[in-house]
């Protein structure tokens, strides 16, 4: 079998924040159609990460290439980049002053400079697919948290991008809308999109990834395929991590040791 | 007579109040569109530090801010013509308001702009956009929308403003009151100016109290 042609791949990443070093000599890759979850301890550089893969940040060493052009070597044009890859944030951030389809549109007719006509019928037919077709019109601030973040992936959806970025966004979303939200990203892995996701729901990184890369202060400390690693970690540290995700049965274990 | 004010001088004076209304109207609308103009390109260069702008910015609002207009009037007016430029009352007016003018816009759009938050940028960003479509899409609405409360707060204040006028010979309000009271009837004209002013500058602070009202409603701006 033929090995997909990554479409990202980062190497030997350093990130700094002045003295602070976040990200060190991490290296990563994503194939074509593959899905990779992030996951680690808060503070670990799993945002850090996603942000220096769309030029949020500044790197401080290493390279990213993006189907296989680098784009830290040489002069960036960051806003074309970025429209190939399209980034999901945890608090939504929709523009308040747009309806939904305005919000949706904007990236697609400005920014790539295509029809109004064919922008709309792309986006209605993601917006039906999501749910949230009847909703077009409405402005973000008459939207639940789970619809605004369904239509802020459907608005990252439209720009085709080469890649998705997720980061935690499912994290302020009341319990009862997380499931809307992660369904919707489970389609896209059915249907071969490229993501990188960054996520606390571990049942849903178990379901969703095709591998999953543990983090801890700024470096990958395992990466292995989601079965693997959720029953059996090699590292101290991932163990620990996963234990923090482990409620059920303790009561029954301490009355059994009494 | 009506509650002790003669109504058959406030008839004769009504046409001449009423034409220095309007001029005063106008002056005021033509200074205040170009306050705004100046006052955006001001607080975008210091928005962005464009080098040298952005400090060319900050000296000219300081020195707009903390002068008294009617000492721009007389630069404009007394001033000028000794190298040369003649203005005349009506134009040093329009350019007098628009410079003390610009200085307080440029600050009402700069809380504007600081307060679109970072992760709005962000998000505009991650789509794609260029710094001017950014700008123009992203930022300039959601600043603007912010920065109403303050337009109006300005624009009310320069529309008072307008009554230093007089001092370069624009036949505004305070002009006709002051040329009419050395005849007298100091409680008609005083009336008839306070209405005056009333009838132009309480519409303008209603439409302005309806807009933000509005933005309110919309949750955009504060
Ligand atoms: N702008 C910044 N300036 C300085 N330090 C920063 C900045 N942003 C993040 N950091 C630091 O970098 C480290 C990594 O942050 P990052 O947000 O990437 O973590 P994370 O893995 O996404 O955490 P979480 O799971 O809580 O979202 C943290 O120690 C954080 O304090
Ligand atoms: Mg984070």
């Amino acid at each position: 079998m033929a090995v997909a042609r990554p479409v990202l791949k980062i190497t030997g990443l350093h990130k700094r924040y002045d003295q602070l070093e976040v990200i060190g000599n991490l290296s990563l890759e994503v194939r074509k159609g593959e899905v990779l979850v992030v996951i680690g301890p808060s503070g670990c550089g799993k945002s850090t990460l996603l942000r220096c893969i769309n030029g949020l940040e500044t790197i401080q060493g290493g390279d990213i290439e993006l189907n296989g052009q680098s784009i830290i070597v040489g002069h960036t044009r960051w806003n074309l980049v970025r429209q190939q890859i399209g980034m999901v944030f945890q608090s939504y951030d929709l523009f308040p002053h747009m309806t939904v389809l305005e919000n949706i549109l904007l990236g697609p007719m400005k920014a790539q400079g295509r029809e109004r006509a064919e922008a709309t019928k792309e986006a209605e037919a993601f917006l039906d697919r999501v749910g949230l077709l009847d909703r077009k019109d409405s402005f973000p601030r008459q939207l639940s948290g789970g619809q605004k973040q369904r239509v802020a992936i459907v608005r990252a959806l439209c720009m085709n991008p080469e890649i998705m970025l997720f980061d935690e966004v499912t994290a302020s979303l009341d319990p009862e809308m997380v499931r809307e939200v992660l369904d919707v990203i489970l389609g896209l892995a059915e249907q071969g999109m490229t993501m990188l996701i960054v996520t606390h729901e571990m049942a849903f990184a178990r379901a969703v990834a095709d591998k999953i890369v543990f983090m801890d202060q700024g470096s990958i400390v395992e990466s292995a395929p989601p079965d693997i690693f959720f029953q059996n970690p090699v590292s101290d540290r991932a163990r620990k991590f996963l234990n923090i995700f482990q409620f059920e049965g303790v009561k029954k274990e301490e009355r059994h040791n009494d | 007579m009506f509650l002790g004010i003669e109504t058959e001088f406030i008839a004769k004076a009504l046409p001449l109040y009423g034409q220095a209304a309007w001029r005063t109207v106008w002056v005021a609308a033509c200074g205040v569109a170009l306050s705004l103009i100046i006052g955006l390109f001001c607080s975008l260069a210091r928005y962005y530090r464009i080098p040298g702008l952005k400090s060319l910015a900050a000296a000219y609002i300081e020195l707009a801010r903390n002068t008294p207009l009617m000492i721009h009037l007389f630069f404009l007016y007394y001033g000028l013509p000794r190298v040369g430029l003649t203005l005349d009352g009506i134009t040093c007016g329009v350019i007098g308001l628009a410079f003390l003018g610009g200085g307080y816009m440029a600050e009402a759009f700069r809380a504007g702009l600081e307060a679109v938050s970072r992760a709005q940028i962000e998000s505009g960003l991650s789509l794609g956009l260029s710094r001017r479509q950014m700008v123009r899409y992203v930022i300039l609405p959601q600043a603007l929308a912010v920065a109403v409360p303050a337009v109006a707060a300005n624009t009310i204040f320069l529309m008072k403003e307008t009554s230093v006028f007089s001092i370069v010979a624009v036949a505004d309000l305070v002009y006709v009151f002051r040329d009419l009271i050395k005849e007298g009837h100091s409680n008609e004209n005083l009336f008839l100016l306070t209405i005056f002013y009333l009838v132009i500058i309480l519409p303008v602070s209603i439409l302005f109290n309806r807009w933000e009202r509005r933005l309110r409603r919309d949750g955009i701006g504060h």
